[in-house]
């Protein structure tokens, strides 16, 4: 009881904290008009931040950070795209053309910017329809990062950590939150950037410093080798003769995993369980003895899938490879680009000035966000193995080898306790800022772009206004529920698929939208069509998540994990992220369709082009 | 090699700062360019609407 006070103690002060100070940050603005058309200028660290604090979630701390400690350092190649594409390319090549061609069409979102660029009203009515039915699955990751930790931290149930984490976002929300204040999101980064810095300097201060804390990740197999050959002549006793030595730790891990069934058994089950299995009450006995052990069965089980070390690439060719590269790496790195919440940050920025101010500013913030939460996540393996520390490494040491929970754990264990509240409000910002951004978009996007704009066609009046607050709910209610229905360590998968899908179905039309005159309104369509329902069918039907997840309506309909189990010309497709495949597809189909097909009229496209071409490249 | 063994994950963590560093390299030398108002008189119309749809939320 005196965790949840502490909780909700917490919780209010901060909103509190935030609301004062965004309600001073908004005053001190006033609007968005008073900004851009009366010479207030934004200061370029509070833009970098607004825009870096709605990029960075729970889901890159917590969920990236826990997939780190399992992958191990290789996560941090995301950390590279997320500087160069998500800040570099992004701003510079991107942002500059998205503000212009923004307010030449007077577009406000996302799908706006692309219906008016090829004027069709069925463009920003699916690209809307698409936000809003899939945001929440990304919205619900980011929520599930933040209930994690307070799980974690004042050790609750998760289904209580969820209702807190969601009533603090309702309140946010209803108080105003969804203005997309740059100041609050500023103030949210602010927290977010100190929060990290002192956990990066605190794990490598834990662990000797940085060459050797390295030193000691790359060490941890071959520790559990060596913990493994000791306590090898016990299991060579407890194991029947017809198993072979250098089969001995797959009968055992064999064993081991199915010990772990026994958690969830009454007494009787467990009666019937041993009795059946003649040597699980040795194993289980060897592992409580030597809890250590632990560390060998996951490197053993994690080799399987190409794992080679933490601080080493999985083998070539490896489902591991084929998941952190085409997933983790790519389906995020690139993804970003084309995000709609993040897309429209660009229209409200006055000149490319502040654009070149927000890079630097951006940049050193996102290296400080998954930089740090990258090597934390994988260095964390080597402060849990030490034995003071329990002696497992870090998805033995959470309960269930949930990932997502690793993070959590390590903070509450391996920093002081006054961290633990600090990074509770680092996490509460990263979530705030990112799920405002995503329930203003939902909002608009069911309001403005699908009924408003797509339906109507029309300007609408209080019913517009309604429907974007129905949406508002409907999108929080769904994000709510999918924290319930999704499974565990999704956090990562989860954000992959999202960036993914809307990669596939948004980046080609809006790269064409913004830099290629002679794309046109039926390629335009096309290739969201062909992105979308491509990746969706792969999502759906061929990609396993994780590798070992299965494609969910390939299970649930016909009974298969996958519908491309063997590999085609040596490729595993069932290991690839749809982003691969549906991203290729799409812009082919917008290339090809908008060659066959006539050329927007010159009129419109001086309108939207009007002085983009010289302009841009100053 | 900052302890690290395999070549690959060197690389990702040496240019994580390195592309941190062209990031603040380009700041900095285009630190006081593109300040000049670029955009017509439809930087109003389009605040106003802006302001409209932020109220409505």
């Amino acid at each position: 009881m005196n965790s949840v006070m502490t909780l909700s103690i917490v919780a209010i002060l901060y909103l509190c904290a935030v609301g004062y100070l965004g309600f001073r940050g908004y005053k001190a603005t006033q609007t968005t008009a008073d900004y851009l058309v009366a010479g207030r200028k934004a200061h370029p660290v509070v833009m970098a931040l607004s825009y870096g604090a709605t990029f960075i979630s729970t889901s890159a701390i917590v969920g990236f950070g826990g997939a780190a400690a399992v992958f191990g350092m290789g996560v941090l190649w995301l950390t590279v795209l997320n500087i160069f594409v998500g800040i570099f390319i992004a701003f510079v090549v991107f942002g500059k053309r998205t503000r212009r061609m923004g307010v030449h069409l007077q577009a406000h979102t996302f799908p706006e910017l692309l219906g008016r660029r090829f004027n069709s009203r069925f463009i920003q009515a699916s690209c809307g329809l698409i936000i809003l039915i899939f945001m929440p699955l990304y919205a619900s990751a980011v929520l599930i990062g933040i209930a994690r930790y307070i799980e974690s931290t004042f050790t609750v149930d998760f289904a209580v950590a969820v209702t807190v984490s969601s009533i603090v976002v309702a309140a946010y929300v209803i108080a105003g939150g969804l203005k997309g204040v740059m100041y609050t999101d500023a103030l949210q980064g602010g927290i977010m950037f100190v929060g990290m810095i002192v956990l990066i300097f605190y794990t490598y201060a834990q662990l000797g410093g940085v060459v050797d804390a390295h030193k000691k990740l790359d060490a941890v197999p071959e520790l559990a080798a060596s913990q493994w050959e000791a306590v090898f002549p016990e299991v060579r006793a407890a194991a029947p003769e017809d198993v072979a030595d250098d089969a001995l730790l797959g009968w055992f891990a064999g064993i081991a995993e199915e010990l772990k069934k026994t958690a969830t058994m009454d007494d009787t089950q467990k009666a019937a369980f041993f009795e059946s299995l003649a040597s699980a009450k040795a194993v289980g006995a060897i592992l409580k003895a030597h809890p250590e052990l632990a560390n060998q069965l996951v490197v053993a089980k994690l080799s399987k899938g190409g794992f080679q070390g933490w601080t080493r690439m999985p083998k070539k060719g490896s489902p591991m490879l084929y998941t952190l590269i085409t997933s983790i790496i790519m389906g995020v790195g690139l993804g970003v680009l084309a995000q709609p919440q993040l897309a429209v940050r660009f229209m409200t920025v006055k000149s490319d000035q502040e654009l070149h101010r927000a890079v630097l500013v951006g940049s050193v913030f996102i290296l400080s966000m998954t930089g740090v939460a990258f090597t934390a996540g994988a260095l964390s393996n080597a402060w849990f193995v030490m034995p003071e520390h329990g002696g497992k490494v870090a998805v033995a040491s959470v309960p269930g080898g949930n990932i997502d929970s690793i993070i959590p754990a390590f903070i509450n264990g391996a920093l002081p306790k006054w961290f633990g509240l600090l990074f509770m409000l680092t996490l509460l910002s990263a979530a705030m800022s990112t799920l405002s951004s995503q329930f203003h978009t939902m909002g608009t996007a069911i309001g403005r772009d699908f009924f408003e704009k797509g339906l109507l066609g029309t300007k609408g009046g209080g019913g517009t206004v309604l429907i974007t607050r129905l949406g508002i709910v409907l999108g929080l209610v769904a994000t709510v529920v999918l924290c319930f229905v999704l499974p565990e360590g999704i956090i990562a998968a989860a954000t992959a698929i999202f960036f993914g899908l809307c990669a596939a179905a948004f980046l080609p039309a809006y790269m064409g939208a913004l830099f290629w005159k002679g794309m046109t309104k039926a390629g335009a369509i096309a290739s969201v069509c062909a992105g979308f329902f491509f990746g969706f069918f792969w999502i759906m039907f061929i990609q396993m998540p994780k590798a070992t997840l299965p494609a969910l309506l390939s299970n649930y309909l016909l009974g298969k994990p996958t519908l491309l189990p063997e590999p085609i010309f040596g490729i595993h497709w069932n290991w690839v992220e749809a982003l691969f495949v549906a991203l290729p597809l799409s812009a082919v189909v917008a290339v090809v369709v908008s060659l066959m097909t006539k050329r927007e009229p010159d009129e419109h496209l001086a309108l939207c082009f009007g002085g983009i071409g010289r302009k841009a490249e100053k | 090699m900052l302890g690290i063994p395999d070549f690959w994950i060197w690389l990702a963590y040496v240019l994580c700062i390195a592309s941190t560093l062209l990031s603040v390299g380009y700041g900095l030398i285009n630190w006081n360019k593109g300040g000049e108002a670029d955009l017509s008189g439809d930087t109003a119309k389009w605040a106003e609407e802006e302001d409209k749809i932020s109220e409505e939320l």
